[in-house]
């Protein structure tokens, strides 16, 4: 078993958990702390996966950005000693179920695939670092790069406008 | 190592975050569940343009393997305004109801 199967495995089994922390905890705070780990791992992935690049802008977008704003708006909101009602027992059972069965439903049909029964195994190579990943994208993708800046500025305007108190 | 392994990992991911939509009812823990099941997509598409990097190799020009992880950088910049707008209305629907609980909007219903 080499080093990067127990990394893989570590990783993984710190995902997974850590998800499932997210979705049970009643705090909100605490889902949004268990959040940023399950990103942390999902970042360590990434550097297994050669993405090295991503794997910082992961940290740096998700964990650092997206969730301090998250968190940012829970203790805005103060909701820690507001108690989630009483939800309805049998609508829980029914989401687990389904979430289940289409978990086991797209496992069973991606292992079913020719070429992921050929057993095809993962390449090595240094296309994830800053320098493969910027000449692409400033020579083959610079007009959706443009155009995401168009979006941003959408958003920003959107959410000044939505927040915004109307008198 | 195999990419059924990875397949696995992102679809257990993603299966947890429609869980969490589906029996949560803070809109908060939501979204949060949004996120994660953008990200198990992410992990994805990741292996996958990594699977399919030496066959590119060989053949075309090398730029052609970052493909994939050009479009996961895309995705979250999408993710990122994506979030700010959903938070806006967040916070904006607290606001108005004094909660964050979805099933207190059922305005459209009647």
């Amino acid at each position: 078993m080499s080093i990067t199967n127990i990394l893989f495995i570590l990783l993984s089994v710190m995902a997974v958990g850590s998800a499932l922390m997210v979705i049970t905890r009643k705090n909100p705070v605490h889902s949004v702390l268990y959040l940023i780990v399950t990103f942390f791992a999902i970042s360590g992935l990434y550097i297994l996966l050669n993405a090295q690049f991503l794997a910082i802008v992961n940290i740096i977008v998700y964990a650092g950005a997206i969730m301090v704003l998250f968190l940012f708006v829970v203790m805005l909101m103060n909701l820690n000693q507001h108690i989630e009602p009483q939800k309805n027992r049998l609508l829980q059972i029914a989401g687990i179920i389904s979430g289940g069965s289409l978990f086991l439903v797209i496992v069973a049909a991606a292992l079913k695939s020719q070429t992921i029964k050929a057993g095809m195994e993962l390449q090595t190579g240094d296309y994830g670092l800053i320098k493969t990943l910027g000449m692409v994208l400033f020579k083959d993708y610079v007009l959706p790069f443009e155009i995401s800046s168009v979006l941003f500025l959408s958003a920003m305007i959107g959410a000044v406008v939505i927040s915004k108190k109307e008198h | 190592m195999e990419i059924k392994w990875f397949i696995e990992l992102a679809v257990a991911l993603f299966s947890i975050g429609v869980i969490g939509v589906l029996t949560r009812r803070n809109a908060i823990i939501i979204f949060m569940c949004i996120e994660l099941m953008l990200n198990a997509a992410n992990l994805l598409l990741v292996a996958f343009s990594k699977m399919h990097a030496a066959a590119a190799i060989g053949k075309a020009t090398p730029t052609v393997v970052s493909d994939g992880q050009i479009f996961v950088f895309f995705i979250m910049v999408v993710a990122a305004a994506e979030v700010s707008v959903g938070l806006a209305i967040i916070v904006m629907m607290y606001r108005n109801v004094h909660s964050v609980d979805v099933n207190f909007l059922n305005r459209l219903k009647n």
